[in-house]
């Protein structure tokens, strides 16, 4: 059978070359690893070889021949007594045109299709089951009681980071975890975020489930390479063999009063990469089921917590293992007029915004992401089917926010179900100011999530 | 054949003296002052490596200022000094009150380091960039920038010369070579390393300053403006204030196995030497030594200052939850105003008066007192408020 041997791409950006010389002819036998030809690239001159033993059919392009398109077969290997029919192959033909046949033809749009896609599947089993006993809980003790079932179940499991120890936390969400592991499983560490991200991913390659601990994530910028470079990409390029099951964790996003450098939202950043799992909790039940769920997750979790959160008090569940699933929004609020989709403290601006709303006789819904990669948009499209109107709140800057990703894929997928335009309610375009009284104008209020909500009800 | 091999351990270094301890300094090894000879400015690197294991220091015990290093400042020029620590121990005691009284969301003192920025400013020439950490507003007092202007941005009131944006204590003052604090630790480390070497391209005169803690010396910052620094001949002072504590991380952490901070030069081929950070004679004349050395194209100079800090990190942290609180009282290398006004004093240069205490102020060695009664607190060290959950750097 005959083999078409095509331009190989000596170099990853090599695009096309020149066939400079042939070092065999038609007829003659070759192996595996024969010197075919001497191409040059705008690089250099490389020795291209043969993968498989055969004879040489057929020279479909000549020395000398410039800007050969890679890919394009260049010869015609066949079995030692075949002969080559350049008629049926029609070789020259097709290495005129493989530009055109690489260039799949667009499918036919087919709008009818699209604009009635069947509302998607989704989940909406109740986190623990009726009549489970819940106990109120702040976020802080949540996130606290996640790591130490899961350090006690797991004895991989260890947390590093500054303060994480003696201080038992900058934020003191780890109170208590070095009296009950001691120092060898809660270490403090030297300042250096790109130091203590590159050590924790080592141990992770080594088998240990590391978490990292960020006193808060404007200091992970550090650490960036580590995280996305290194940790995100290693399952990946290691085709399985080798990966980092680690959670970095920390505060995410404005606190009060920190300023430019200490304020940040990085929730759009990380949400970005793939190789990544980015979990964003709003309330402790969540804070505790998802830690739990990102610490047994073979992959790299980004783990983005809040620190006006941390006080706050929730129900969560007295169950021995309680977790919750990656990409399983939870519907806080069921509603008819607008679907309100947020995800960490902006659930708070939600909320109130559906209280004030109702009073107005809007009922909205409320649906928390909880985590951004995977994303759960099924239960955000089936919502906006139903309610033909999409707000989403964050606290993150406009250009290329968490919000505009789920607008446009809503406009992709769900378009003919709206009734207006999505509106995206983020921070201010600005670096977070010091003074409170430009602080206070550069954060979202619940009162631009109701007007919003106004603008997208036309009320 | 194989050996018995025992099963590996992690090593976690420890401090000697936590809550509830007694302090103990004594295997902390200080040199007589005066020991440490003056080698010039052009020195080589190689020919001064034991200044890295050793102390530069000027002001002995009995207050006299002794050897080599001592006779760069006038009286008058010493009497300004002991008036600018003493404004700077002031201020911030008035701004830790009013921390604690609300007017303002966040404080950082100096209490127990005021000799480091205080001299240090004195060896400067105008048109010098500072890249300055969060503990050295010594070089705006000592350059004469208004406390008016501090305050302002302290309460980011309508007169904040950074219209509100930037945190209290961040300081940003192009005309007095104050570069807008970072608050992401180490940054500025490498940076005043660029602005040196963007000095040397222009062909100007004007040297950098770098400035970092000693935690933050195990950022790669540090190590990245190490490399440039060393290979350039950077016209730069690197100064590591190695206060003891990184919040509550001690200074064991970050040095790892190696003798000093000032030894980390060493692997750079870097001028390093340690210096009394508590002794205002010496911080200057060592300041002086490296900055002529960076002005003159020798090269850069790594200064430990080693010191302690007396209080806590931050108006958000409390210190008895990590340290003894006797162990500033028992810091061997005493309070920079006290040693300054004792050599005032013993050099005919003084009157002998009660060091002049803001309210609120206890001086040195009764640091409990940072509670505003200026006296040891007889029970467990409180803060005259509790401290917010601590933030982070801040």
């Amino acid at each position: 059978m005959a083999t078409e041997i095509l331009m190989p791409a000596l170099s990853p950006t090599m695009e096309e070359g020149t066939l400079a010389k042939w070092l065999v002819k038609e007829g003659d036998s070759v192996n595996s690893g024969d010197i075919l030809a001497e191409i040059e690239t705008d690089k250099a001159t490389m020795e291209f070889e043969a993968v498989d033993e055969g004879v040489i059919g057929a020279i479909l392009i000549g020395e000398g021949s410039e800007g050969v398109k890679v890919n394009t077969p260049i010869a015609v290997l066949v079995e030692e007594g075949e002969s080559y029919d350049a008629t049926a192959a029609s070789a020259p033909a097709a290495s005129e045109s493989a530009a055109a046949v690489e260039a799949p033809a667009a499918p036919t749009p087919t709008p009818a299709a699209a604009a009635a896609p069947a509302a998607p599947e989704t989940d909406e089993s109740p986190d623990w089951p009726e009549g489970t006993e819940v106990v109120q809980t702040t976020v802080r003790e949540a996130l606290r009681d996640a790591m130490a079932e899961e350090m006690r179940a797991n004895e991989r499991v260890f947390l590093m980071g500054e303060e994480v120890a003696e201080y038992q936390g900058a934020y003191k969400i780890s109170q208590g975890l070095l009296d009950e592991f001691g120092s060898k499983r809660v270490i403090d560490t030297p300042i250096t975020e790109h130091g203590f991200a590159g050590i924790a991913t080592g141990a992770a390659f080594a088998g240990l489930n590391p978490i990292v601990e960020f006193m808060t994530f404007n200091f992970a910028m550090q650490a960036i390479d580590h995280i996305i470079n290194s940790a995100a990409k290693t399952l990946y390029m290691s085709g399985g063999q080798m990966g980092a099951p680690m959670v970095f964790r920390g505060p995410n996003g404005a606190a009060a009063r920190v300023a430019a450098q200490h304020s940040q939202d990085y929730a759009a950043w990380y949400m970005q990469i793939p190789g990544l799992k980015v979990v964003m909790p709003y309330s402790a039940s969540d804070a505790k089921g998802l830690l739990k769920t990102a610490i047994r997750d073979q992959n790299p979790v980004i783990f983005l917590e809040n620190e006006i959160l941390y006080g706050r008090s929730f129900d969560v569940p007295k169950l021995d293992d309680f977790t919750v699933p990656f990409g399983k929004a939870r519907i806080w609020r069921k509603g008819n007029d607008v679907t309100i989709v947020s995800f960490g403290i902006g659930m708070q601006y939600a909320l109130e915004a559906a209280d004030k709303l109702a009073e107005e006789g809007i009922d909205a819904e409320v649906i928390d992401l909880r985590t951004l990669r995977p994303m759960d948009l099924p239960t955000v499209i089936k919502s906006v089917m139903k309610t033909n109107r999409l707000v989403t709140v964050e606290e993150g800057w406009p250009q290329g926010s968490v919000g505009s990703y789920i607008a446009s894929e809503v406009m992709q997928q769900a378009f003919d179900y709206l009734d207006a335009p999505v509106v995206t309610c983020t921070g201010k375009d600005v670096p977070m100011p010091y003074a409170a009284n430009l602080e206070r104008h550069a954060l979202i209020t619940t009162d631009e999530v109701v007007a919003a909500v106004k603008q997208v009800t036309y009320r | 054949m194989t050996d018995e091999i025992e099963p590996l351990s992690l090593n976690v270094p420890e401090p000697g003296c936590r809550p509830g301890d007694t302090p103990d300094f004594s295997d902390f090894e200080i040199p007589r002052a005066g020991a440490v000879p003056r080698p010039p400015v052009d020195a080589d690197p190689d020919s001064i490596r034991d200044m890295a294991f050793s102390i530069v220091r000027v002001l002995n015990k009995e207050g006299e200022a002794v050897g080599d290093w001592a006779g760069a400042l006038s009286t008058d020029e010493l009497r300004e000094g002991l008036r600018h620590m003493v404004t700077l121990r002031t201020f911030d005691a008035r701004m830790q009150t009013a921390q604690r009284q609300g007017k303002t969301s966040f404080y950082m003192q100096h209490l127990g380091e005021e000799a480091v920025s205080c001299a240090f400013a004195r060896a400067l020439e105008d048109g010098d960039m500072n890249f300055p950490t969060y503990r050295q507003a010594g070089l705006l007092v000592a350059s004469g920038y208004p406390m008016l202007t501090m305050m302002n941005q302290i309460y980011s009131n309508a007169h904040d010369p950074l219209h509100g944006r930037q945190l209290p204590i961040m300081y940003s003052s192009k005309e007095h070579g104050f570069f807008s604090i970072s608050g992401n630790l180490g940054t500025q480390f490498v940076q005043s390393v660029g602005w040196a070497m963007a000095s040397a391209i222009s062909g100007d005169t004007k040297i950098a300053t770098g400035w970092i803690g000693d935690g933050s010396t195990a950022e790669s910052d540090f190590h990245a403006a190490m490399v440039f620094a060393s290979t350039y001949k950077a016209p730069v002072v690197l100064n590591i204030v190695n206060n003891q504590w990184a919040i509550s991380t001690f200074q064991g952490i970050a040095r790892g196995g190696v003798g000093t901070f000032a030894a980390r030069g060493h692997g750079f081929g870097i001028a390093s030497l340690r210096v009394d950070g508590n002794d205002y004679l010496a911080v200057h004349a060592v300041a002086k030594w490296a900055a002529e050395r960076a002005r003159r194209g020798f090269g850069p100079t790594l200064i430990e200052h080693v010191t302690y800090r007396a209080g806590g990190h931050s108006t958000s942290d409390d210190p008895s939850a990590y340290r003894s609180r006797r162990e500033a009282a028992a810091w061997p290398l005493g309070d920079p105003i006290e040693r300054l006004k004792q050599h005032l004093i013993t050099s005919g240069n003084g009157r002998r008066t009660a060091t002049p205490r803001p309210s609120g102020d206890p001086g040195f060695g009764d640091f409990c007192a940072e509670t505003g009664r200026g006296r040891r607190h007889p029970g467990r060290w409180r803060c005259a408020q509790p401290a917010r959950h601590v933030r982070g750097c801040l």
